[in-house]
């Protein structure tokens, strides 16, 4: 690695890795003549193509580079279009270990950093040998909050020092999936494969043949949540709570407290009887760099993909610390306007941190940190004019969690207004209110 | 408002050449009612825009059949656009929109003039700079 002036190099094989599907399709082009034991020689365009493929990809590692500049992340990529990328580190909202399964082979792993503020970005530092990985991580983790790096001696115990809150039992993830609503989509198509298969075995192939996009992507969904949320644990650390999962891509995630937008607790009908929940955390960072599925680009983590309501509170204890024991209910009015969500409905608040359910068929409760709030919306509808009703919206970061005082009496509606309104401010101006804040800008 | 019941009536004259006096005053009649209808709707709906500068956020309140009041802290505030449309500019209007982090907080004012809407964004952008607060 050359180190002009702390500039590195990724690892020479991130282009391997980077390629991805491309490269396992190039060793599946070239396997049968290696295996047919014909010379390479045979096969010119294929031996072209993959000549070219590489040369492509050792420009593009041999331009690449990047280093840590006082509190900067700078990456410099491109090579007809020279790219020079300058990441704040004061904006980190979390740190991601990723580790797709090619890069478990070649011992590589991807460093990515969610960006807050203005920018919303990620950058992503792909791939860097896996040893580096995990001591890279916490240095930038450090920087992040503000502290001079002294050497590297404390990395070590900053790894070590955790402590496991939980692990997702497989079973439990399994059958999790097999009952919520991507799974039952996905057992319906296969069922309905199925029973066609059993009674017109001339219609099944056209079935097949015609539907696939439709088999492929409902089981693809399956199979990504399964993938994502396999064997997620959840360990207390120093630097926040640490989340790892993953079969064959492994991910390590930093959720830096008093870096949570947001809370959500979804409870869908099926998982209510057996006393399950989902429980999500809202980062702001928002993925937008090219390359990333619709999956990965959703900003929102689940903590637990599947757990007891117990297991939920102790999780939100360390997230949202001081939030609302109770939730008042609608005046019995809202049931005219919202009659699947009437049961569902209700909010409350304590000084710091206000709280939101709602659903039809599910339960969403939304937890947000009165610092956290964007903006707040008082909105009325001409149903809930002629019922003397209306809504307050509290909006965070983002587009994902939805917390809406739904359906409220119009005098209460307008004081949790004012009084939101007020709280906000107040947080806002002293943020000591939850720890690791002194590094906002 | 009064210009397109004007234009009604015109068109009705026009009517009028062609479909004896009866239809055309009918047509007439119709227009008028019409219009001031629609005079009565936009009238509602324009003074339905309001918007207050208070000392730590902005206000800002639409709507007639869906009432809505954003409360826009101005440490919150990201950027601020000004933009003016082809309609817009014509009359020397534009529209002030300020933006948060959040995609649903949608607070704008539009039909502001011109000078003034400068001076609004100015305005909203020091105040922004001078409470602006993090993630």
């Amino acid at each position: 690695m050359s180190a002009t002036d702390g500039w590195q190099r990724m690892h020479p094989l991130s282009p391997v890795v980077r390629g991805g599907r491309a490269t396992i399709a190039v060793a599946v082009i070239l396997l049968p003549t290696v295996v047919r034991g014909g010379s390479l020689g045979d096969s010119y365009v294929q031996l072209a193509l993959v000549a070219v493929l590489t040369a492509f990809g050792f420009l593009s590692w041999l331009v690449t580079r990047w280093r840590i500049d006082g509190d900067d992340l700078q990456i410099e990529t491109g090579l007809l279009r020279r790219q020079s990328l300058r990441f704040p580190l004061s904006q980190v909202q979390a740190v991601d270990i990723v580790r797709p399964g090619l890069a478990r082979i070649f011992r590589v792993a991807e460093l990515r950093l969610r960006m807050g503020g203005a920018s919303g970005s990620t950058a992503r530092l792909a791939y860097l040998p896996e040893r580096e990985v995990e001591p890279l991580r916490v240095r930038l983790l450090a920087l992040a909050r503000g502290e001079e790096q002294d050497g590297d001696a404390e990395t070590p115990d900053a790894v070590v020092a955790e402590h496991v809150l939980t692990t997702v039992p497989t079973g439990r993830l399994v059958a999790s999936i097999l009952i919520s609503d991507v799974g039952i989509v996905a057992e319906a198509v296969v069922a309905g494969l199925i029973v066609t298969a059993l009674l017109a075995p001339a219609a099944a192939t056209g079935v097949v043949s015609g539907g696939t996009v439709w088999i492929v992507s409902a089981l693809t969904l399956v199979w990504r949540r399964f993938n994502q949320e396999y064997r997620l644990t959840v360990a207390e650390g120093p630097d926040g709570l640490h989340v790892r999962s993953g079969l064959v891509a492994l991910t390590a995630e930093t959720i830096r407290p008093g870096r949570v937008q947001a809370v959500r607790m979804v409870e869908p009908l099926l998982w209510r009887l057996l006393g399950w929940c989902r429980l999500e955390v809202d980062l702001a960072g928002r993925q937008r760099a090219k390359g990333e599925g619709e999956a990965q680009r959703r900003a929102l983590r689940a903590v637990l993909p599947v757990g007891s309501r117990s297991l939920a509170e102790e999780l939100l204890d360390r997230v949202v610390p001081d939030r609302p024991r109770e939730q008042s209910r609608p005046p019995r009015r809202a049931r005219w306007k919202s009659p699947l969500r009437y049961r569902m409905i209700a909010w409350g608040r304590t000084e710091t941190c206000v709280a939101t359910t709602s659903g039809r068929l599910r339960r969403v409760t939304c937890w947000v940190p009165l610092q956290k709030v964007q903006s707040l919306r008082r909105v009325q509808g001409p149903v809930q004019r002629s019922l003397h009703l209306a809504s307050v919206h509290v909006d965070t970061a983002g587009r994902n969690v939805h917390a809406t005082l739904r359906d409220r009496d119009v005098d209460e509606a307008d004081r949790a207004l004012a009084q939101l309104t007020a709280l906000a401010r107040e947080a806002r101006r002293d943020p000591s209110g939850s720890a690791g804040e002194a590094t906002d800008q | 408002m009064a210009a397109a019941t004007l234009a009604a009536l015109v068109a009705a004259g026009a009517l009028a050449a062609f479909a004896g006096v009866v239809a055309a005053l009918a047509c007439a009649g119709a227009a008028v009612v019409v219009g001031l209808a629609a005079e009565h709707i936009v009238q509602r709906r324009f003074s339905a825009w309001r918007y207050a500068e208070r000392e730590d956020d902005l206000l800002v309140a639409r709507g007639v059949l869906f009432s809505r009041l954003s409360v826009v802290p101005y440490g919150r505030m990201q950027f601020i656009d000004v933009t003016a449309g082809p309609l817009e500019r014509s009359f020397r209007l534009a529209t002030v929109r300020m933006h948060t982090a959040a995609a649903a907080s949608d607070a704008r004012i539009p039909g502001l003039d011109r000078e003034d809407a400068a001076r609004l964004r100015d305005r909203l952008a020091e105040l922004g700079e001078a409470q602006a607060a993090g993630l």
